[in-house]
Formats: structure tokens, C-alpha cells, sequence
């Protein structure tokens, strides 16, 4: 807005659709090849948010794709959006920057495991306390690709690798439990292999009120071949769906089902509507809203010198 | 002494006790209030500052704060006048001392011929010593009197209040204006703040202080011009913002930046904004570039520990093309250093914050007014090249309180970006044209959406591991501060034009190098002296001036030099080869005065070129 404008408030900004929108479709969301290795779960995460948006019918320009660092944040790259490849670790803060001032668009993240665990852990438990209106998608890969084969804060115990020769140590850290235990209003897991699931996962995300997160496993061929395979049927492993009778809202309950032995539980651990740190900032902005109504940013600022003669 | 008026605070020419024939007019005048942080000084301070502004005086403050939270001695300087104030003043003309440690503490800082007013109830001065200098004692039984006219709680509220009223008595100020301060200040609360508040002043005015009024009369200006707003430095830093156009900003809380982020976090929704305080500092700049990117004008901002957290990010910014406005209100450094005190050894760190060649742009205000027209032209530089602003203020600058006219708001055209337009294509980084993002929600009539990426890139944000792109793309974003340079007019010359020495400074440091100019002219040395507000990239002609002089010194709060080069010193010597350029420098942790400087000019005239 210029000084001379009136100050717009969140429900009269400008929608994202307007008459000339073009609403997204596979088509038109295809964009740079992927460069990602053949076989990786990565492309199933992309088919999945292509074909989101394309149920979802969106204008193509109110679209936001985000990523930090790493294989799964190539991302942007291979979707034709508003997009924005940031540095490592740091892109929920960034997202939040955008969330908080765009009420009119949803910001979806696409990061690794490095990014949400590791170097951005702390954005990740104050994103999720804050309750920001963005969905996040984790792929999970238990291990650093492309820096090829160090360990990760998911990595199991024992897995070799280039930083871990003689195995890991160090417990993994468990993403339901610790999202959940940071406050997040909506957290799933999900399995890239398993594409209807993952895609009705999205959807419930996008769906949600607030902080959602989708701790999707989507294996490394490259360094972590078969690590998944105990959660695939074709491969002889179960895909073991959260008991139907399991009460999202209840939060022991989200926790006990977190502790499931590896593959461990898909589906939706924890959903609650609590006030997102959005409707709180709106709040504030409709609180102090300038008397009377109308008054330009000058018009404000000069009261406020004022005050100070 | 001439035109019968005289600088009272000048220590080196204030002679003026020994000829006095009745009250002397004086035009300016330094008052050191020392006690306590608890004693409220710093809001007397404050309210005195504010009433010169409302009297059309000029009037500059200087305070010192203790790192702890409570308690702890604490000073509050206000020097206020009717020509013009460079400066926090030197020597005080007036101390106020509220305790014994207070005053043999500060002592040393009044002038010959000055004068103690001090509290009976605490402070028992040394009569012999005051008269050997010339000071006059004047003692007020502060605390027992504001208790007696408050009722007692023995808590000693109000001592400052009634202190005020002291002062407005010995200065003669205007008590209608005053009473409305006060009412200013206390009203809203509780009623009874409000009387006692009232009723401590007027105890104050009406003690009879005897000899003391017998011994200056102040001269108050009239009324006019245009009317003045007086406020600290980081207060006008936020409100520059605002007017610049700010209208989102995150950041950490650390001293003395905290209150210019405070300060926005109340404001900024009046004006349909926001600002956030974040988990650290990395969020903090990260969000500012969310917002940005989303198409709001955003700032952040902390001291030197903060801003070196910010480092990846500010390299993100420059290759990311994101304008973003970052705030250094700088503290002695290193590391925690000395939160409370001043120092300007941030601007190695500003203009090099980051990894790779990373060109961004780095201001420094030079007083309070500066930090409003000047963070609001940060702005504006930010937006117009998409790239990250650093601007440098100061402790001294943040906590001082200036009087200056009231802005003309009309002159500043607020940066802006435009959402959810619709564009035929988008290139976000062309090669042939300045950067200007299209904040998501843009409709791109190709089809082609952008990306806005760290990594090398092409002219429509694809990675690109080019050597050719690459060069391309690193000229693009340095030449940017060649246009800027182009922009920024040619720095003047404060004094004669050519000569034997040229005072260089920057920031915080601009009324006191002057006050030091024409103290030397006073004494009979000539000097010049040159301000730098840009500081990356440098103004254009300053080789061309720095040659007519036959020394350029540069005065500044740092040191990283043997050789007595300061940072800025050593940055010119880099840009200009020129081997005239020294320094004067110093890391008290305090604000510069002028003897100092004096003190460490050549003593001889120069005679050679260097
Ligand atoms: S290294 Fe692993 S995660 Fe990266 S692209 Fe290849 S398979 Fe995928």
C-alpha cells in the first residue's frame, strides 16, 4: 500500500483468483526434468502435489512451492509455480515471513529430513508452536543424499555410512512424537511408495487449520535401497493403517501410537483446532485498526509525530 | 567572549566567572544528572529534552545505562540551547548529584566555574575542592523534602519529579509548558500519580535555590518555525521505517536494538503491518525475506552477535536479488563485549557479512533527525535494487534524544510492490534490466512461473552451472552499487575546502567532529572535516578531496589498526591508495569528545605531503 492508499485489512485484500487465472493442471505444472536418481521416491512426492493441485483446481499463480536444501528440495525446480529454493534449514522461518503477510495464499514445504530434523530442528518445534497456516511435507530418507551417504538424525541405529562406518550410535530421532510433542495441530506419516495414501494425507494437510505436517518416507535408492521394503506389501512387508477407532484429537493416545516398532503406523496421528498465530496477528491488526477508519499510513504517522512535540 | 553571549559548556574559554556584572546570558548549557537507573533520571532527562524541543531549542542527550537490570549507577547528560547543539556537550555545566558515589564520580565532568546541585540528604561535598574550581555547591535536601511533600514512604518517588521542578526554576522555564508534560506524562494512570506527580514539581519550583539564579540568566528562543519532534534515535529509526514504507518485520531481541523492534511490534498494525519476534536470529532475517518475497516491505534487525548470525541469509539476499532493510544498532564488541556501550566495530561486518562476493549496501545515520530521513532512504535503496540494506546506528545514537523539525512526510514516497498483478512473462533476474520480483500471486500470462534461488541461476531463476552465466550474473549484482554510487551526491566539506587536515567520521560521531572544528577555529587552527553517510558503496569524489588536504584523519570508534587505522580509515586507504589517510580512534566504549580529537591532531603544522 502507498502512503496515500487506505490500510487494507486481511479479509479486503485482493483474492489470489482473479478472471484471467489459469487454474493448474499436470500440464501446465511440469517444468525442469527431474534430476533426481531413477527409482527415487522423490518423483512420487511430485506426482502426488501435481495431481493435489489439480483436483484442488487452483489458480496456477496461487500456488507457492518452498524448499531448503537437499535432494527433496530440488523440488521447485520440477513445478511450475511461484516457487523459492532457500538455504538450508531455514525455510520455515521463511515461510512463516510469507504465511503471516499472503492470508491469501497456502505455502507448501518440501524439505528432507537434514532440513527438518537437523540444522532447521528448532524452526520446525516453533513453526509448529506457533501454529502457522502452511503445510509441510517431510521426505524422510533416514540418510543424506545428496551429499552421498552421511548419516541423519532419522538414520537407525547401526546404518553405515560414510560418517558412520562402523554404524550409528546415536538414537534416531522419532518425527511423529516430536512434532506432536512441539505442538503441531495436524501430523501424518505416510509412505511415497504407497501414492493413493500419500496423496489423501496432502489433502487432509491442506485441508487443516494451521501447522500441518506430512512425515513422508521416500526412500534413497542411491544410498538407502530397500530401507522401506518392511512397509511394502508387493515386497513382503505391511503397511500398518492407524486403527480406525484411534481419536486424532487425543494426544496420549497420538503418543502411544507413535512408539510402534519400525515401519510403525501410517495415517493421521493428531489433528486439533487450536488458533493459528494468523488469526492472532489478524486479530491484532483488526484491534488497532487507526480511529477513524479510512485514515492513510501519512495521515497515522503524522498523529504519532505529533504526539512527540 | 563575544556579542555577550557565551558557550558555557566550552571548558577551554570559560573564563566568564571571573568578569560578571550581574546574571550572564547564555545561549547553551550542559546538565549531568547523576543517581541511579532506579531514580527515574533517565525520564526527567527525557521530559527536559522534550520541553527544549517544544521551546525551539536545539537540544541533544547522552545517557549511560548499567548491564545489569536493576540498579546500578546511571548518568543522564542533556544539552540544550538556542544556536546550534552538535553535540551531548563535553563538560557539564550543572552536575546534579543524587548521591555521594554520583558525585565523586562525576565531579571531574563539570566545568571550572560550573555549578553542583546536589542532595544533603545523601551527598556531603568538599567545599575546599569545589572552591578551587570555582563551583558553586548548591545543596537541596531532595529526598527529605519529596517526602515530606508526598507523605513519605520513604521510597524516594518523585525525587526526579521534583528535581524538574528545580531546574524549570533555574532555568526559567515555561511552567505552563511543563505542567502540561507532566500531565502528559502521568495522565491515564491512576489520579493520584498524576497530583503527587504535580505536586513534587511544584515543591521543586518553589524551593528557593539563592545564589545560583544570581549567577546566569538562560536565554530562551522565541517561538517559531517549524514545529519539533524529539524522540532517541531508535525511535526515529522505526518511525523512518514506517515512512519508508516497512511493513513487516521479525527479529531477536538483543541491546540496544530491542527497542526499535518493540517499538514496531506496537505500531506496525495501525498501519496494516506486523512485526514478529522469532525464535533466533536466522529465522528472523528468514522471515523478513519470506515477507519480501511475498511482496511486503520488511526489515530486521539486532546488534553485531545478531547480524553475524544473519551472515548465510544476507548472502542468500544478495544472490536471491530479496530487498530486505537490516538494522545494526552496534554495542562494544566483540563477542557479548559491552552491551551497553557504544562502539562502531560493525562495519568490517556489514560490508562483508556473508560467504562469496556478495555486494549489498551499507548506511550509517549521523544523529537522531538522520535516523529517520536516512532508514527511510535505506528503504527505498532496498526496494529500488533488490538488494539487502545494512544500516548502521549506534548505542549512543539509539538511547540520545534529539530535537529536529517535524518531518514533511510528503517528500517521502513509501516503497511498494505490486501483488496479484498480471504480467505477460517475468524474468525475475534479467541480465539487461534491474531485478524486480513477482511476489507469488502474480499472474504470469505465459505460463512460465519463476524461481528465486541461492543457487547460480539463469535469467529465469533455473540452476545453471554456466562460467559464462555465472561471471554474468556476478557482474549484475555488483553493478548495482555502481549505479547506486552514480546516485549519491558528492559529500561536502564542513570548513575550508582544501588544507592541512581533513576530519573524516562516520555515524553517531558528526555534531561532536564538527563542535571540533570550530573549537580549533576558536583556538586558531584550521580544520575541515567530511561525514560519510554511504558507506558501501563509497560516494563518488572523495579521492578528489581527500588530495587537497595534505592529512585525512579518520575519527572512529574502533580499532584494527597498529597503526591507528580505524575500519572506515582502512577502507579508504584501500579504495583511494592513499597514504595520507590515518586515523583517530579510540575503544573506551564511550562517545568521542572534543578534546580527544583535539588532543590527538598533529601538534606541529604540517609542512610535507605525505
Ligand atoms: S541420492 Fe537418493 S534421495 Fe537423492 S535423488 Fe538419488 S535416490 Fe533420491
Amino acid at each position: 500500500m502507498t502512503m496515500n492508499q487506505t490500510i487494507p485489512t486481511p479479509e479486503t485484500a485482493c483474492p489470489a483468483s482473479c478472471p484471467a487465472s489459469v487454474t493448474a493442471t499436470r500440464a501446465n505444472l511440469k517444468a525442469d526434468k527431474p534430476t533426481w536418481c531413477p527409482g527415487c521416491g522423490d518423483y512420487a512426492v511430485l506426482a502426488a502435489y501435481q495431481k493435489l493441485l489439480e483436483n484442488r483446481r487452483l489458480p496456477q499463480e496461487s500456488i507457492v512451492t518452498l524448499s531448503g536444501i537437499g535432494c527433496s528440495s530440488r523440488f521447485p525446480y520440477f513445478v511450475n509455480t511461484h516457487s523459492v529454493h532457500y538455504i538450508h534449514g531455514r525455510i520455515l522461518p521463511f515461510a512463516t515471513g510469507l504465511s503471516l503477510t499472503r492470508p491469501d495464499l497456502h505455502p507448501f514445504v518440501f524439505i528432507g529430513d537434514g532440513d527438518a530434523y537437523s540444522i532447521g530442528g528448532n524452526h520446525f518445534d516453533h513453526c509448529a508452536r506457533k501454529n502457522l497456516q502452511l503445510t509441510v511435507v517431510v521426505m524422510d530418507n533416514h540418510v543424506y543424499g545428496l551429499t552421498k551417504k552421511q548419516t541423519s538424525p532419522t538414520s537407525p541405529i547401526g546404518f553405515r555410512s560414510k560418517t558412520d562406518p562402523w554404524g550409528s550410535k546415536a538414537t534416531p530421532l522419532n518425527p511423529t512424537k516430536k512434532l506432536i510433542s512441539s505442538g503441531a495441530t495436524f501430523v501424518a506419516r505416510t509412505l511415497a511408495a504407497d501414492p493413493a495414501h500419500m496423496l489423501a494425507m496432502m489433502e487432509e494437510a491442506m485441508d487443516h487449520e494451521g501447522f500441518s505436517v506430512v512425515e513422508c518416507l521416500s526412500e534413497c535408492v542411491q544410498f538407502n535401497r530397500g530401507s522401506y521394503d518392511a512397509a511394502v506389501p508387493r515386497k513382503g512387508g505391511e503397511f500398518p493403517l492407524i486403527p480406525d477407532d484411534h481419536d486424532v484429537t487425543d494426544e496420549e493416545a497420538a503418543y502411544s501410537l507413535t512408539k510402534k516398532a519400525f515401519p510403525g503406523y501410517f495415517g493421521i496421528y493428531y489433528k486439533v483446532r487450536r488458533p493459528t498465530l494468523n488469526e492472532g496477528e489478524a486479530e491484532i491488526a483488526r484491534d488497532m485498526q487507526p480511529r477513524p477508519k479510512g485514515l492513510v499510513a501519512s495521515e497515522i504517522l503524522r498523529s504519532a509525530l505529533e504526539r512527540l512535540t | 567572549m563575544k556579542d555577550q553571549r557565551i558557550t558555557a559548556h566550552d571548558e577551554e574559554t570559560g573564563n566568564h566567572t571571573a568578569v560578571r556584572s550581574g546574571p550572564l546570558t547564555i545561549r547553551d548549557s550542559v546538565i549531568r544528572i547523576a543517581g541511579n537507573s532506579q531514580d527515574g533520571i533517565q525520564s526527567v532527562g527525557a521530559m527536559l529534552a522534550r520541553l527544549a524541543g517544544r521551546s525551539d531549542m536545539e537540544v541533544m542527550t547522552y545517557m549511560t545505562i548499567p548491564a545489569t537490570i536493576s540498579g546500578g549507577p546511571s548518568i543522564f547528560q542533556v544539552h540544550m540551547g538556542s544556536g546550534e547543539v552538535l553535540s551531548a556537550g563535553d563538560a557539564a555545566d550543572i552536575l546534579v548529584a543524587f548521591y555521594q558515589h554520583s558525585y565523586e564520580e562525576h565531579l571531574d565532568t563539570v566545568r571550572d566555574g560550573g555549578i553542583l546541585l546536589y542532595d544533603t540528604t545523601h551527598v556531603t561535598p568538599d567545599i575546599d575542592a569545589l572552591r578551587a574550581r570555582r563551583i558553586t555547591p548548591a545543596g537541596v535536601p531532595m529526598t527529605s523534602l519529596t517526602i515530606e511533600i508526598l507523605g513519605g514512604t520513604g521510597k524516594q518517588k518523585g525525587k526526579n519529579i521534583f528535581l524538574f521542578g528545580l531546574l524549570a526554576r533555574v532555568f526559567r522555564l515555561d511552567m505552563k509548558k511543563v505542567r502540561q508534560l507532566i500531565r502528559e506524562r502521568f495522565g491515564g494512570k491512576d489520579e493520584s500519580v498524576l497530583r503527587n506527580a504535580l505536586l513534587a514539581l511544584e515543591g521543586g519550583y518553589a524551593y528557593s535555590i539563592g545564589d545560583v539564579m544570581s549567577l546566569f540568566s538562560f536565554e530562551t528562543p522565541s517561538a517559531g518555525g517549524r514545529p519539533k519532534v524529539s524522540m532517541t534515535g531508535n525511535q526515529a529509526l522505526a518511525y523512518g521505517a514506517i515512512a519508508g514504507g516497512v511493513r513487516f518485520g521479525a527479529a531477536y531481541p538483543i541491546t540496544p536494538w530491542t527497542e526499535v523492534m518493540e517499538q514496531l511490534r506496537q505500531d506496525l498494525p495501525r498501519y496494516g503491518g506486523s512485526f514478529i519476534q522469532t525464535e533466533d536470529e536466522l529465522a528472523a532475517i528468514s522471515a523478513a525475506l519470506g515477507a519480501a518475497y511475498g511482496g511486503t516491505v520488511a526489515m530486521t534487525g539486532s546488534s553485531g552477535p545478531g547480524i553475524a548470525l544473519k551472515s548465510e541469509a544476507i548472502s542468500y539476499a544478495v544472490m536471491a536479488e530479496i530487498p530486505v532493510l537490516i538494522v545494526d544498532v552496534q554495542r562494544g564488541g566483540p563477542s557479548t563485549g559491552m552491551p551497553t556501550n557504544v562502539e562502531q566495530s560493525d562495519l568490517n561486518l556489514a560490508c562483508h557479512a556473508g560467504h562469496g562476493d556478495a555486494p549489498r549496501v551499507v548506511v550509517a545515520p549521523t544523529d537522531v533527525e538522520d535516523c529517520f530521513h536516512l532508514t527511510a532512504e535505506a528503504v527505498r535503496i532496498a526496494c529500488k535494487y533488490s538488494v539487502p540494506v545494512i544500516l548502521l546506528s549506534d548505542q549512543a545514537l539509539a538511547t540520545r534524544i534529539e530535537a529536529f523539525d517535524m518531518p514533511d512526510l510528503s517528500t517521502i514516497e513509501p516503497a511498494v510492490f505490486d501483488r496479484n498483478g498480471t504480467v505477460p512473462t517475468h524474468k525475475p533476474y534479467p541480465l539487461d534490466a534491474l531485478t524486480r520480483h513477482a511476489p507469488p500471486g502474480t499472474l504470469i500470462e505465459d505460463g512460465n512461473y519463476p524461481n528465486i534461488t541461492g543457487l547460480e541461476h539463469d535469467e529465469n531463476g533455473h540452476p545453471s552451472a554456466s562460467s559464462k552465466m555465472h561471471a554474468a550474473m556476478t557482474n549484475k549484482r555488483r553493478d548495482k552499487l555502481s549505479s547506486l554510487a552514480r546516485e549519491l551526491p558528492v559529500p561536502e566539506v564542513y570548513g575550508p575546502e582544501e588544507g592541512e587536515i581533513l576530519l573524516v567520521g562516520w555515524g553517531s560521531t558528526k555534531g561532536i567532529i564538527r563542535e571540533a572544528v570550530d573549537r580549533a577555529k576558536s583556538q586558531g587552527r584550521t580544520l575541515s572535516a567530511l561525514h560519510l553517510r554511504h558507506l558501501n558503496p563509497l560516494p563518488g569524489g572523495l579521492e578528489e578531496i581527500f588530495m587537497r588536504f595534505q592529512k585525512v584523519l579518520v575519527v572512529e570508534m574502533n580499532d584494527s589498526d597498529a597503526n591507528g587505522c580505524g575500519q572506515l580509515a582502512l577502507i579508504l586507504r584501500a579504495e583511494t591508495c592513499l597514504k595520507r589517510i590515518g586515523g583517530i580512534t579510540k575503544t573506551d566504549g564511550l562517545s568521542f569528545r572534543v578534546r580527544e580529537i583535539l588532543a590527538r591532531l598533529p601538534k606541529e603544522e604540517l609542512s610535507t605531503v605525505t
